[in-house]
């Protein structure tokens, strides 16, 4: 494959392990963390970490929009789909999330509720004009990557007049949660609300940063002394921005760099960012799971669109997900825990019987250290008790 | 029944079987249930154990072990590039069969029909059904026929059943792989699944992608005629190549160690699981097959696997190798290793 195979050549790969390692300070510890859930696949899938010098280790951030969404706009959502009789149409890494009650959407939809996986804002447009008769909801997740095409597809049924469509506005903001992150991990010289264990440098956001640019980032090194490098979602990407946090590191400064440059520049893309700016307004505060309520940390649907606004065509109960008691994803997605740590991982919590976010999507940290690092991480007692399960479940059918 | 069989019953006008549907009296039981079984069933998939006539075909086993597996057939669209919901109910089940080493004989046919399926919708199933057993050398020799109301069936459901005979001297199970053998793929990797889907949700791919269906029974009798001692044998179908591991690496209490630049996989399928975040290691297959052969052996077999027209994209993949925790492990392109696990639930499309 063109422009793929390229940034997963195995010889560059360990061209650039071996100057990571010769370049590494033996003394010290190298703690960086990869933003988002495309990097953390990238390191598992590709065994990254593997590559890397023992005391270079990643931590892994909160990047994964289906993580961090919280229980109770799942909640939410299911409520819309079985009190308002409408039709979600949401993408397919949400349908597993677990939501309160230990339902999902998959069990909501298999009770009745009328939900369908989609590919594109696009298909829910489609849904929209052939069913006139039904009142479609675009369940809306995602950080700035995702939001301009939910921005186009508002401004699509505003001028087609589609009064059967709406949104159900759950996009989230990147540079706010960096900022969560960092104070509590004691970044700024304070003790921090989570542990002192400070982020030696930041592998940024790529796709997010196509859209709003590097240099939303600039007050991480400004204000933590923390450096950051812009990376791409290629296992070579991730190790050539190691290697620039490494010598940033090395070298005692601390800036925004961009190794993605194929594909981001310092101001992003400015007509992405007018869409979202017509379409969308910030809200005060939004839960993250994991991290809380976080002030101007997420959109909703500007009032210009309100009429296109799922929360307030389709008022429902908002409640508080519980979450599960024993999970760590908090600490996990702050990069404070390795899923390893949890109780929970691998007992109860599985990829077939997610407790928590983190294990749901293949982009969170719990199901990528499950799915491929558990050789790495010990755990195999677990392990054999997992595939022993999986196994049980998939040998219904005699011979398949 | 033949065409010319004087018992044959006489029906006022035949089956409009261009602008006919399916109705709920095509499985009343009555006059129009038999003109359905007549002029469609009958006709095409025509051979003299169906021509008994009978609530069961009788028939003599030849001898030796019988081998016999049934699997139900239920795809959305019901036809696809590459094939449709007719020949894979063929090749699905003398696949299932064949992978006991055995040749297949005979298949039974359960139809449930969707109230509205057009006539001439199910006569194309029928017809490419006729043409795989008949390809297969296998012959359909009983069957049966229920309607649904609209909205009630997915337009047609095929259950399929066969029966076959395993050659003395075979033992192949998926309990016997031991550490040290070597795995082996029959071809390329992931057509099905994503011929399905593309189709399915209209992702307009450049390049059409066809399903690889076939039956694979004559290449099992080449491997086996080759290297009788193998091993194991399994059609990677739903979960694709990753679940096929794992069952058999479960099932024998071994490890499994894969070389991830060995594994067949044609670009184009490569590159819309790229688009879709899917990993063609979980894709279905429907015309492919895993084989695990002592290592001495390895080489034989895939010559006789690449003189086939079927296995002609034949590769070793791996080794079985001791492990406990019964992992099955990948060594990547790029240089690390993981672990290929067990897919939980459906493989589903990521958002970024």
């Amino acid at each position: 494959m063109r422009y793929i195979d390229e940034f997963r050549d195995g010889a560059l790969a360990r061209r650039l392990a071996a100057t990571i390692a010769a370049e590494v300070d033996p003394s010290r510890d190298y703690r960086l963390m990869e933003f988002c859930g495309g990097h953390t696949h990238a390191i598992f899938r590709y065994g990254v970490q593997d590559l890397m010098p023992p005391n270079l280790r990643f931590a892994h951030g909160p990047g994964c929009p289906v993580c961090v969404l919280p229980m109770a706009r799942i909640d939410q959502a299911i409520a819309m789909a079985e009190q308002h009789g409408v039709t979600l149409c949401t993408y397919g890494d949400l349908m597993r999330v677990p939501a309160s009650g230990r339902r999902t959407l998959l069990k909501a939809k298999a009770d009745g509720a009328d939900i369908r996986m989609i590919y594109s804002t696009q298909d829910a447009l489609a849904i929209a004009r052939t069913e006139a008769g039904r009142q479609v909801v675009l369940f809306a997740i995602g950080f700035e990557t995702t939001t301009p095409p939910t921005a186009v597809a508002l401004k699509q049924a505003r001028a087609e007049g589609l009064r059967n469509f709406s949104v159900f506005c759950n996009h989230v903001l990147t540079p706010p949660a960096l900022e969560t992150i960092l104070a509590a991990s004691g970044n700024d010289g304070g003790d921090g609300d989570i542990g002192t264990v400070a982020l030696d440098g930041i592998l940024g956001p790529s796709h997010v940063s196509t859209i709003i640019g590097s240099r939303p980032y600039e007050f991480v090194p400004a204000r933590f002394g923390t450096p950051v490098v812009i990376a791409g979602f290629e296992p070579l990407d991730v190790m050539q921005s190691a290697l620039m946090l490494v010598r940033q590191i090395n070298a005692g400064v601390a800036r925004v760099e961009n190794q993605y440059t194929r594909a981001v520049t310092r101001d992003g893309n400015a007509r992405a960012q007018a869409l979202m700016a017509e379409t969308f307004g910030p809200r005060d505060r939004f839960e993250w799971r994991g991290l809380g309520h976080l002030p101007h940390s997420a959109l909703r649907v500007a009032d210009a669109y309100a009429e296109f606004d799922a929360e307030q065509r389709f008022p429902v109960a908002t409640g508080n997900g519980r979450e599960i008691r024993g999970c760590e994803c908090p600490s996990v997605l702050r990069g404070l825990l390795e899923p390893t740590d949890c109780k929970l991982f691998g007992s109860v919590c599985t990829p077939e019987n997610p407790m928590g976010a983190c294990m749901v999507s293949s982009e969170g940290a719990c199901a990528a250290y499950w799915s491929y690092g558990r050789l790495r991480h010990g755990r195999a007692g677990d392990a054999i008790r997992g595939d022993v399960d999986a196994a049980a479940g998939s040998n219904a059918e005699a011979s398949p | 029944m033949s065409a010319t069989d004087v018992t044959r019953r006489r029906f006022t006008g035949q089956l409009d079987l261009e602008h006919g549907s399916v109705d709920l009296t095509h499985g009343s039981g009555g006059r129009a249930m038999a003109q359905l079984i007549d002029e469609l069933f009958r006709r095409h998939l025509d051979n003299a154990l169906l021509a008994q006539g009978n609530d069961q075909a009788l028939f003599q086993p030849p001898p030796g072990r019988l081998a016999i597996s049934t699997d139900g057939h239920v795809i959305a669209p019901l036809f696809f590039p590459g094939g449709d919901i007719g020949c894979l109910a063929v090749h699905g089940t003398v696949n299932d069969v064949a992978m006991s080493g055995a040749r297949p004989l005979y298949l039974a046919a359960g139809f449930i029909l969707e109230e509205g399926l057009p006539l001439a919708d199910l006569a194309r199933i029928v017809r490419s059904m006729a043409q795989a057993a008949n390809e297969a050398g296998v012959a359909v020799v009983t069957g049966d026929t229920k309607v649904v109301e609209r909205g009630k069936g997915d337009g047609c459901f095929i259950t399929t059943t066969g029966v076959g005979v395993v050659p003395d001297g075979i033992d192949i199970s998926g309990d016997r792989a031991v550490p040290g053998d070597a795995i082996l793929v029959s071809g390329c990797l992931g057509d099905h699944g994503v011929a399905i889907m593309s189709r399915r949700e209209n992702l307009g791919f450049e390049t059409e992608i066809a399903s690889d269906t076939a039956a694979l029974h004559d290449l099992v009798a080449a491997m086996i005629a080759a290297v009788p001692e193998i091993h194991c044998l399994r059609d990677p179908t739903r979960g694709g190549l990753a679940t096929t591991l794992n069952e058999l690496a479960l099932q024998s209490g071994v490890g499994m160690r894969i070389h991830e630049p060995a594994i067949p996989v044609r670009p184009e399928v490569a590159a819309a699981c790229e688009l879709l975040g899917l990993d063609p290691l979980y894709v279905a297959n429907e015309g492919k097959l895993v084989a695990i052969c002592p290592a001495e052996r390895a080489d034989t077999l895939l010559m006789a696997m690449r003189s086939h027209p079927k296995g002609r994209d034949a590769a070793i993949i791996g080794q079985v190798i001791e492990d406990p925790h019964r992992f099955v492990q990948m060594e990547t392109a790029f240089g690390g290793s993981r672990i290929v696990d067990w897919l939980a639930g459906e493989q589903l499309p990521r958002i970024c």
